[in-house]
């Protein structure tokens, strides 16, 4: 177990913090914290054979808010003096109808989160640049062996050190530190005129060695390259309504978008998403379980703790195809009566809390997924994606491939080029008639962008297959 | 213990503070460096069916630093600009460029390169409004919205921002720039409901300007917003075919945004653009002419000077289909053997790249109806979703919504659609350009009209 981050580390006082929550908490105010972060960010990157770019980013501040009813008030200070949060809580409590009450917080506890998903030790251990650097130069050596057409090879190894204190108006003082890094490779391909791109990466909340660990780099390597080679020979791919088989892992990432984002709390508390009022319904076909489980050890969309300090959990979404709950923040679940589940989230001190997801994926099924393949006459077989992006209000959802084949008479044939799929969120999932029994969460590259904030995010899947949707293509 | 120092309070102040932070970087053995501070003021609220929902008012700083170690360069920043924080940043600085390869275009501009004048593009307004002037404007750009037709039954909100800043950009040449600008938005986004069957479209509209007392009326934008989420009600999908496809001035600006990318120094000296080795060659209809202005008075991206401190002016990036120029900053322009272009964007905390200013297409004859009005059969794209953009190759695959077209006139709105096609013959199959061009932002481009394009549906 961590022990917990002192808010000294901030420069500011247990006394100081209370003060603060006390002077944001007036009568009307129903709840309130303050979010202390430090984040150092950095980053090195290759192109061209040579690691020329290193950089490091220092960021602390202190995000104070406020809430009342369905207002939140919120205000954020990159200066951490007892005036600043004096100000910052002023700001905040603008929202509340009277300035005026006295109400009790509570001296707030400091205790630690219940889970310990990841390594402190090894991820605050510096880490020397030249080892980067090393890392990245195998990488491109790597790359370019496994073909002389890769001509470039993009590499960037980042990394995130982030330390919070949550302070709130119920009493908890509780800490985190929250590691995270990536590896990213993207390759090109060039052939005479035709040129070509393949990317792989991956990463978590892991140390350094994690990517050293079986020459894990070099096999990131030769997946990007081994994209880009194989688009060398992708054909226009097909437009119009066909079966569509999912490999398993990243191509999760149609769970994130046609329903994740559509059962976030916030948007059934409005009633602006395709999914409210639905719990309880089919939504889906009888072998689809979802998940959205912030607790898996290591991975990139776990947490020890959100970002309001409740402890992450496994929520279910959709159970044999009914859908179950939303995924909620200490507002939502408070506005909506319903229970809360961990999901509170923000980019940074600067960024209000929403209800977020972390690892999204569906559960094993029975199949085969040789089995899958062999059942569709003519389709696609996806494997791997670019991103994607929902319209929450009409459900409609795009997710784009960037390595995809051809199925004819149950065989994977010609790599086609990229298309973009789209379909309808509350009725996709009816239309998945098989799921494989080999369940895959992604590497560890996902980033979740709402309301202009980023999030990392895990997505997973077995193998499976939707029995119709539109594949965007060029040829007829 | 953290040591605090107050923030300085002028451009002045920031520029003693970046002469200080060049000299300490000189002392650690940097060559040559140069400093970005940015601090700024922003207020924003959101309201939502009536009252507020979120209100976010801060007040923020950050430093960026580059050094450079002969032909070894590394870049940090901080918002943290106590004494003892920016020393340890000069020296990580240092530290971190030492580990890297050299790279033997790197470098700051030439001394004489340096922009000599910096005139003022009337970027700023001092207007400092009270919040409940912000959230009467929001409250009353969505009361627009619902006050237009009974069938907007709910809302994302309304959000009114604004927004001030200061930049100041110092480098070991002794070139100190700086500028201010600022920002007022409104946006409302309602959602209308067919009472038929229930089903809900959200659409948006926005107004950005610099001048608070150039905004238009919060009524026309809660408006214009309601009417664009009503005329959504009842989509469907259509058959799969070609046809003539029209993207209105939003959706042409995304094409022109992609053709930015394309045409980036960045994006072609790593050979990642479908647009490579084309320079004066015909990249697209003889429709077409492109510039990127970086001194438009008032424009949402004009700039006195780049993020390296070399003057900004106005590039002629495609001249009747033929491409004339890339947006090159200096060392992307080294790379591929040409000047810059003073296209060098600077996020604090990292090295330039190239972004840019004013990048417009240049309006034609018709207007949007008459464009409209010439299709048979076709579709009309008021919005796009989704990644599908490859830019090394041209691939090209969007979600798209907007209406389809029949005999000249919009027949329905259409939804769950793709449209797709490959860049480099979308832009040589533009055979008509709009008349309406706007700038809401730094890429504006008027309606425009793709001969055919592959439409995905049932």
């Amino acid at each position: 177990m961590p022990e917990p981050v002192q808010l000294t580390t901030f420069g500011v006082t247990e006394i100081e913090a209370q003060q603060a929550l006390d002077r944001v908490k007036v009568r009307d105010v129903e709840y309130a914290d303050l979010y202390f972060e430090s984040r150092t960010s950095e980053s090195v990157s290759m192109e061209e054979g040579i690691v020329k770019r290193a950089a490091k980013s220092v960021s602390q501040g202190v995000g104070v808010r406020a809430t009342a009813g369905e207002k939140t008030g919120f205000a954020y200070s990159d200066e951490l003096t007892k005036r600043d949060l004096e100000i910052a809580a002023d700001t905040a409590r603008y929202i509340a109808n009277s300035p005026k009450g006295h109400s009790n917080v509570p001296v707030p506890t400091q205790r630690r989160p219940t889970h310990d998903l990841y390594p402190i030790e090894g991820a605050k251990a510096e880490v020397a640049t030249a080892e980067r650097v090393a890392l990245l130069n195998e990488i491109d050596a790597e790359a370019r062996r496994y073909d002389p057409r890769i001509k470039n090879v993009l590499a960037s190894f980042n990394t995130e050190y982030k330390v919070v204190v949550v302070a709130t108006s119920d009493g908890t003082l509780v800490s985190d530190i929250q590691p995270l890094s990536r590896l990213q490779i993207t390759c090109i391909a060039e052939d005479g005129e035709n040129r070509q791109v393949g990317s792989f990466g991956g990463g978590g909340r892991v140390a350094f060695a994690y990517y050293r660990e079986d020459n894990r780099h070099l096999g990131y390597a030769r997946e990007a390259a081994r994209e880009a080679i194989l688009n060398l020979s992708a054909v226009d791919a097909p437009a119009g309504v066909m079966p569509v088989v999912l490999a398993g892992g990243w191509p999760g990432i149609l769970l994130h978008e046609a329903i994740g984002h559509g059962l976030e709390a916030d948007f059934n508390r409005k009633k602006t998403s395709a999914f409210s009022s639905l719990i309880g319904k089919r939504v889906a076909s009888d072998v689809c379980t979802i998940v959205d489980d912030g607790t898996i050890p290591f991975r990139r969309g776990s947490l020890n703790m959100d970002d309001e300090g409740t402890p992450t959990g496994c929520t279910t979404l959709i159970e044999k195809g009914i859908l179950r709950g939303y995924i909620t923040d200490k507002l939502n679940a408070r506005l909506m009566g319903i229970p809360l589940t961990g999901n509170g989230r923000r980019e940074n001190y600067q960024s209000v809390v929403l209800p977020r997801m972390t690892n999204t994926f569906m559960l094993a099924g029975v199949s085969d997924p040789h089995d899958i393949i062999r059942s569709v006459k003519k389709g696609l077989y996806a494997v791997s994606f670019g991103g994607g992006q929902v319209d929450i209000t009409n459900g409609k959802f795009v997710f784009s491939a960037s390595e995809a084949y051809l199925i004819e008479d149950g065989q994977i044939t010609k790599p086609v080029k990229g298309a973009t799929l789209i379909g309808n969120g509350p009725e996709i999932l009816t239309k998945v008639s098989m799921v494989g029994h080999d369940l895959k969460l992604d590497n560890g590259i996902g980033t979740c962008g709402k309301d202009g904030q980023s999030v990392p995010v895990g997505v997973g899947l077995p193998t499976i297959k939707v029995d119709e949707i539109t594949v965007g293509g060029t040829q007829r | 213990m953290l040591e605090k120092t107050t923030m300085p309070t002028s451009a002045n102040g920031y520029a003693q503070l970046a002469a200080d932070v060049l000299a300490r970087a000189k002392t650690c053995g940097a060559t040559e460096a140069d400093i970005v501070v940015a601090d700024g003021e922003t207020f924003s609220v959101q309201v939502r069916v009536g009252a507020v929902d979120r209100l976010t008012k801060a007040r923020e700083k950050r430093l960026g630093l580059r050094v450079f170690i002969g032909k070894r360069s590394a870049t940090t920043s901080t918002s943290d600009f106590s004494r003892a924080s920016l020393d340890r940043l000069v020296a990580d600085t240092c530290t971190l460029a030492g580990a890297v390869v050299e790279d033997d275009v790197s470098g700051l501009p030439e001394v004489g390169h340096m922009a000599t004048e910096q005139p003022d593009l009337d970027l700023f307004d001092s207007t400092v409004l009270d919040t409940d002037t912000q959230i009467d404007w929001a409250k009353r750009g969505e009361a627009a919205a619902f006050a237009t037709d009974p069938r907007v039954t709910n809302s994302e909100g309304a959000e009114f921002d604004s927004s001030s800043g200061r930049v100041v950009l110092a480098n070991s040449h002794g070139f100190v720039g700086s500028y201010k600008s600022s920002n007022f938005s409104l946006s409302v986004s309602p959602i209308a409901t067919e009472s038929a069957t229930g089903g809900m479209q959200r659409d948006a509209w926005y107004q950005v300007q610099r001048k608070f007392a150039r905004l238009a009326s919060a009524e026309s934008i809660g408006q214009e917003a309601a009417r664009r989420a009503i005329r959504r009600l009842g989509a469907r999908k259509v058959a799969t075919k070609r046809v003539p496809v029209v993207f209105d001035q939003e959706t042409a600006g995304s094409l022109l945004a992609n053709v930015c990318s394309a045409v980036s120094g960045y994006g072609l000296y790593k050979r990642a653009s479908f647009l490579l080795d084309q320079l004066g060659q015909t990249i697209a209809s003889d429709l077409i002419t492109i510039y990127d202005d970086g001194r438009m008075v008032g424009g949402f991206g004009s700039r006195p000077f780049d993020g390296e401190g070399l003057a900004t002016r106005k590039n002629t990036i495609v001249e009747r289909g033929v491409l004339k120029s890339y947006l090159l900053d200096t060392y992307s322009g080294k790379k591929l053997g040409l000047p810059s272009t003073g296209s060098a964007s600077r996020s604090v905390g990292e090295s330039p790249s190239v972004g840019p200013t004013n990048f417009y297409l240049v309006p034609g004859m018709k207007s949007q109806q008459e464009i409209i009005g010439s299709i048979k059969e076709g579709l009309f794209v008021t919005e796009l979703i989704g990644f599908g953009i490859n830019m090394v190759t041209g691939d090209y695959s969007r979600g798209a919504c907007g209406f389809w077209i029949e005999n000249g006139e919009l027949a329905y709105p259409v939804e769950e659609i793709t449209i797709a096609g490959n860049l480099k013959h979308m832009l040589k199959d533009i055979d008509v350009v709009g008349n309406d061009l706007v700038f809401r932002g730094r890429i504006a481009s008027p309606t425009v009209k793709i001969s055919e394009m592959m439409v995905a549906g049932n």
